[in-house]
């Protein structure tokens, strides 16, 4: 038996009569704590902004300011297919080694054609995800402790291929492959573009299609979900290999920015790409989140790490301490805020 | 004018668990239009058949006639598609996405591009509620709704997907009197556009007010059919309840020995004015030492909150609870049990028993600390209180070293008994401590409450079993709706006045005077 | 209830099911014990034995916490995290000796504990999500005090990592008195049983008075310890202090020694021999696939695979 707040009455028009004193109050603390839970982040990403440029002559100029969205673009592709997944409820651990595999592949592929490098790492990956999506959905195995053995199993696989990380396979000067990873257009980099391109159309497939909204319908309440028809087990398959193949992907272009395949990347970009993701305001415990949230929530974390490189006398493990403590923050206040809703 | 049409036909609908026949040749019948009231007490076999027509589970025998076809429905979903939907007392919808999208999920209009058409959406949602008389943003989440708008939606969802049947599973426990209003409106609509609706309610006043045909089950039999408005309210309660009126009561049928041993000492409990927003409007009950205090009351008439909020296992927004004189912190079960006050929960399964503990592990688990020594536990202590209450209750497990989850219901119960008489109580609260159990282990279960009142302990008897309740107690606090509408004392704890208490017809003198308002 | 209604065949194979939950992990080590014997040259020298066991021990200890954690129903992913955390501390304050670094260690990791506890059990956390935001800023911390490997020269830490008692290496030692220890708790305290019934059926815990808010955070404070101790150990055992690397994807190490040794994540039931096991049994497979020339990758797949099929036959248990 839950205890809900009942305060919005039936068939009263939303407080415009005697008995709408107390639900107008709650529904504006309810509109502010939506905004600061999806805006929140884009605030405080502005003044960091702001404080960084009146504070470092170096970190508004066009170089810092195009380095800095080209190093943000891999780990925001990460940041997208994780946040499907936090949706639902669930949570990606192997991306960081799906995104080392993913670069490796690519390096590896970039022999045998540019076709084979691209859909080489995006085609294993996304298998590893399907693999991590049928034991979630299906088998009803936790889901960090299935992606945690992912995250075992791929790098494992990266190492076999690259004969134990000895092996670093390199992309040839002016295949299409690197010309995708390290030509620019329009003054930014090829990654960000594409980058920008997914993430308007993760937004459309979240928001405008009956796709996204099954997702957060599992995320929400999946036994309700299920009753109401949406198709629960699918779905979670979705978004795992949806976010396998985006890991893939993200890896794949860094090592086209690379001009090879780095074996030793992605260690830790699971728990950027989680603290990016809920940072951005998407609800740990899934239902709720938002794809433009996810970006603005790597851009933060790239820029913070970009402070902390401009302040030169800090180690750049500050930046791990610093997401560590706004994803505590950002979780305890979820929490609160969530129960104070229900309990009001 | 044409009678209306049949819309389902349930003939001999059975349904066996093992060891228990849940149903029994069960028929139900209704017409387009129809509001049906389906009532029965606890186990009477209302969520059997509820789950049977919604294809939770499928019937051991009888057929289920829906729009002149037979059918058999697989899951939920496809009686659902099907059209017989149900609205839960736990609304069963989404809570973080809008009303709209609620409203919408799987037939969500789209644009010619293949994407949700938000602005369509949101109009049509509006459109469709304000039919129903409710005014909400659909764009708001819908938790930020209260419960009563909540289950609106999910109701209008139903209807909105064609359902030709709607089921009501408790639908107003948790709304406000102006939220019913408002719900009723609705199911007068919704029989007016021909759908027929079941409707499970313990409340009688609401029955009354929007019900057409009344089925009566009790112990998984329809023991009524037929128009409600040729049953009067104490009828009623007395078939639900299975009691003929003025029957001569049948002494010695349970284990009680009735003589009672209420001292004219001060109480050793006292509480007063609990109240618990939607569930409990300031009840009172008092029990002294040696005596055991009978709650009455229909299924969600407040009593099981009554006995969770004296224990501190349910927070309320006023009221205090005085245990031997000394006022309890709220909120807290271990000060609860610190000053003596012990909960058998009704919920045995969950909320009592730890199953994949020994029976050994569950007796001692409340009384631990006291059988320590810097956190050590002294095995030679525990042993001896184990055995001393395997023997005393006579628990049959193949070991101490059993799983408590592999015992049947009666030992189970005894275990959580021994659990709490291990901690010397002042004051036992039994919520429906014979529910679920077999005779024999009932019989000793109702002499062991007899020999402790003996001892002094004050007891609080939670019983669906009228003559549980009547045999039992010395005095009897009536619930209804959350309040206590009367109290039965001496010659007047009879079944007969009981239940004329609970049906409104005849108040008893000391409590609740407002409750001769009604009927 | 469902019991009646199963077949013959079907409880046979729940009973093997149940057995192999049981004792499945024992009879892994056998096997692998006896294939060494017979396939690895010098595997039955004490020397062999002596460094297995030296590596293997603070697996040990990390999930005997772990174990604990567990069965509350709860994870904690933090332990690699403080154990680096544990490194740096150890390395900066052991110019004050090597007891007042101990201390100071100590206290790092209470407050750990305590910061995961406190959001699982007073906030409501889930303890995943609580103990990620340790697991990403906990690595961070322990590499802004110490930024890179530092060769640490201490008497008394160097004879911590390589000393011995009568031939046992001290790491050995520890480990298992800590084992014993910890099972000694679960079987034989207040504490433990109250964690395993706290595991089983929170609601029934809560109204039996238990003081459940209280049992969560030493779990988690007991955790955070005694990762701790194993981050000092291996530190010792190094004689240097490495927070770049250090524990790293231990949680995965320490969950996959509970799970294999037969402790289910759903809580409520805590298998401390099991749990070593379990450790044993992931070092003595990674052992032989090293003796044996494979290559690590071979190791990491096979770990992966043993972890997946020891959650999947884990999964119809708990649930009665």
């Amino acid at each position: 038996m839950t205890v809900t707040k009942t305060q919005a009455p039936v068939s009263v028009d939303e407080g415009k009569r005697a008995a709408g004193a107390e639900p107008v109050g709650s529904a504006r603390s309810e509109r502010l704590s939506a905004l600061v839970q999806q805006h929140g982040a884009l605030a405080v990403l502005v003044i960091v902004s702001l404080v960084a440029t009146f504070s470092f002559d170096s970190f508004a100029t066009g170089d810092n300011v195009s380095n800095m969205a080209t190093s943000s673009a891999f780990l925001a592709i990460v940041a997208l297919g994780m946040t499907f997944v936090i949706i639902t409820g669930g949570i990606d651990l192997s991306v960081g080694s799906l995104f080392a595999l993913g670069g490796v592949l690519a390096a590896w592929g970039s022999r045998h054609g540019t076709l084979v490098a691209l859909l080489l790492p995006l085609v294993v990956c996304g298998a590893v995800g399907v693999v991590n999506g049928l034991l979630v959905a299906r088998s009803r195995l936790a889901p960090f402790i299935v992606t945690l053995a992912a995250m075992l199993g791929a790098r494992g696989l990266m190492l076999a291929i690259t004969d134990e990380g000895a092996n670093t396979y390199l992309i040839g000067k002016g295949s299409f492959l690197a010309e995708l990873g390290q030509g620019t257009t329009l003054g930014l980099g090829n990654p960000v573009w594409i980058m920008l391109a997914l993430f308007v159309a993760g937004a459309v497939v979240l928001r405008r299609t009956r796709f996204g909204q099954h997702v957060y319908a599992v995320g929400g309440n999946e036994d309700a979900a299920a009753l109401m028809g949406a198709p629960v087990a699918r779905t979670k398959i979705l978004v795992y290999t949806l976010s396998g193949v985006l890991a893939g992907l993200a890896g794949a272009l860094n090592a086209a920015w690379l001009a090879s395949g780095v074996t030793i990347l992605g260690n830790g970009m699971e728990l950027e790409a989680i603290s990016a993701v809920v940072i951005g305001g998407t609800l740990l415990t899934g239902g709720l989140g938002y794809v433009s949230g996810s970006l603005v929530g790597v851009l933060l974390l790239k820029v913070i790490q970009n402070v902390i490189n401009q302040i030169g006398s800090l180690d750049s493990s500050y930046q791990q301490v610093v997401s560590g403590a706004f994803l505590a923050v950002v979780v305890v206040a979820q929490t609160w805020l969530g129960r104070r809703r229900q309990l009001m | 004018m044409a009678p209306p049409a049949e819309v389902l036909a349930v003939r001999g609908l059975s349904k066996t668990f093992p060891g228990v026949r849940a149903l029994d040749d069960v028929d139900l019948t209704l017409h387009a239009g129809e509001v049906h009231a389906l009532i029965g007490e606890n186990g009477a076999g209302k969520s059997t058949l509820i789950k049977l027509l919604t294809g939770v589970y499928r019937p051991d025998a009888g057929d289920i006639v829906f729009q002149g076809r037979p059918v058999s429905f697989a899951t939920p979903l496809e009686a659902q598609k099907a059209g017989i939907s149900t609205i839960y007392q736990e609304v069963n919808l989404i809570p973080l996405l809008s009303v709209a999208r609620n409203l919408f999920l799987g037939r969500e209009p789209r644009n010619r591009f293949g994407l949700l058409d938000f602005a369509r959406m949101h109009r049509e949602a509006e459109e469709t509620l304000r039919g129903y008389g409710v005014r909400v943003d659909v764009r708001r989440p819908l938790r930020s709704l209260g419960v009563g708008a909540q289950q609106m939606v999910a109701l209008v969802r139903a209807v909105a997907s064609e359902a030709r049947i709607v089921i009501m599973d408790e639908p107003t426990s948790s709304l406000e009197p102006r939220e019913v209003e408002t719900l009723f409106s609705v199911i007068r609509r919704l029989r007016d556009e021909g759908i027929a609706v079941v409707y499970v309610s313990h409340r009688l006043d609401e029955l009354y007010a929007v019900c057409d045909t009344v089925t009566v089950l009790r112990d998984g039999r329809r023991v009524h059919h037929g128009k409600l408005a040729d049953l009067d309210r104490l009828s009623l309660v007395s078939t639900m309840l299975g009691r003929e009126l003025g029957e001569v009561r049948s002494e010695g049928l349970t284990k009680f020995t009735g003589e009672h041993h209420a001292t004219d000492t001060r109480p050793v409990l006292e509480a007063t004015d609990l109240t618990v927003p939607h569930q409990l409007h300031g009840v009172s009950v008092s029990i002294r030492p040696g005596e055991v205090v009978g709650l009455g009351g229909l299924l969600g008439s407040g009593r099981t909150e009554t006995a969770k909020a004296i224990s501190g296992a349910l927070p309320t927004s006023s009221g205090r609870v005085v245990v031997a004189g000394v006022p309890l912190r709220g909120g807290s079960t271990p000060a609860a049990i610190r000053a003596g006050v012990s909960l058998l929960p009704e919920d045995r399964k969950s909320e009592g028993i730890v199953p994949g503990l020994s029976v050994r592990e569950n007796i001692s688990l409340a009384v631990l600390p006291r059988l320590s020594r810097f956190g050590l536990v002294s095995e030679a202590r525990v042993d001896s209180i184990v055995n001393t209450f395997i023997e005393r209750l006579r628990i049959k497990a193949s070991s101490p070293q059993q799983k408590v989850g592999e015992l049947s219901g009666g030992n189970q119960q005894k275990v959580l008994l021994a659990r709490w008489l291990a901690m010397n109580p002042k004051v036992l609260l039994l919520d429906e401590p014979t529910r679920g159990i077999d005779v024999g282990a009932k019989a000793e279960v109702q002499k062991l409450v007899d020999e402790l009142a003996a001892d002094g302990l004050g007891v609080l008897l939670i019983s669906s079993d009228l003559e549980e309740l009547i045999e039992g107690s010395d005095r009897v606090v009536v619930l209804k709706d959350g309040a206590v509408v009367g109290e039965l004392t001496g010659d007047e704890v009879t079944e007969d006045k009981l239940m004329r208490t609970i049906a409104g017809e005849a108040p008893a003198r000391d409590a609740g005077g407002e409750a001769a308002t009604d009927g | 209830m469902a019991e009646a209604a199963l077949k013959t065949v079907p409880l046979d194979r729940a009973r093997a099911l149940q057995w192999l939950q049981r004792y499945g992990v024992y009879a892994g080590v056998a096997l692998l014990l006896v294939v060494n014997i017979v396939i690895t040259p010098h595997f039955l020298s004490a020397e062999n034995f002596r460094t297995q066991a030296v590596q293997v021990a603070p697996v040990i200890i990390v999930a005997l916490g772990m174990a604990l954690v567990i069965g509350t129903e709860g994870v904690d992913l933090s332990v690699g995290a403080v154990m680096a955390l544990a490194a740096s501390v150890t390395a900066l304050y052991l110019g004050y000796g090597l007891v007042p670094a101990l201390l100071v260690v100590a206290l790092f990791a209470a407050g750990a504990g305590l910061a995961n506890g406190a959001l699982v059990a007073l906030v409501g956390v889930q303890p995943i999500v609580a103990t990620l935001a340790l697991m990403v800023g906990g690595r961070g911390l322990a590499l802004v005090l110490l930024p890179q490997l530092k060769d640490l020269r201490n008497p008394q830490l160097a004879s911590l990592g390589s000393g011995d008692v009568l031939g046992i290496p001290y790491l050995i030692l520890i480990a298992a008195v800590l084992a014993l220890l910890v099972a000694f708790t679960v079987r034989r305290t207040t504490f433990g049983r109250q964690l395993l019934a706290i595991g089983d059926s929170r609601p029934a815990a809560q109204l039996a008075g238990l003081p459940v808010r209280r049992v969560l955070i030493v779990v988690y404070v007991v955790s955070a310890l005694l990762a701790a101790v194993a981050g000092v150990l291996a530190t010792a055992r190094l004689q240097a202090s490495d927070p770049t690397s250090l524990g790293n994807l231990m949680e995965l190490s320490a969950i996959t020694a509970v799970v294999v040794g037969g402790t289910p994540l759903t809580g409520g039931r805590v298998n401390i021999a099991g749990t070593v096991a379990g450790a044993v049994l992931i070092q003595l497979l990674t052992a032989t696939l090293i003796k044996h020339d494979l290559p690590p990758s071979w190791t990491q797949i096979a770990q992966a695979v043993v972890i997946v099929a020891a959650v999947y036959a884990a999964r119809g248990r708990g649930k009665r």
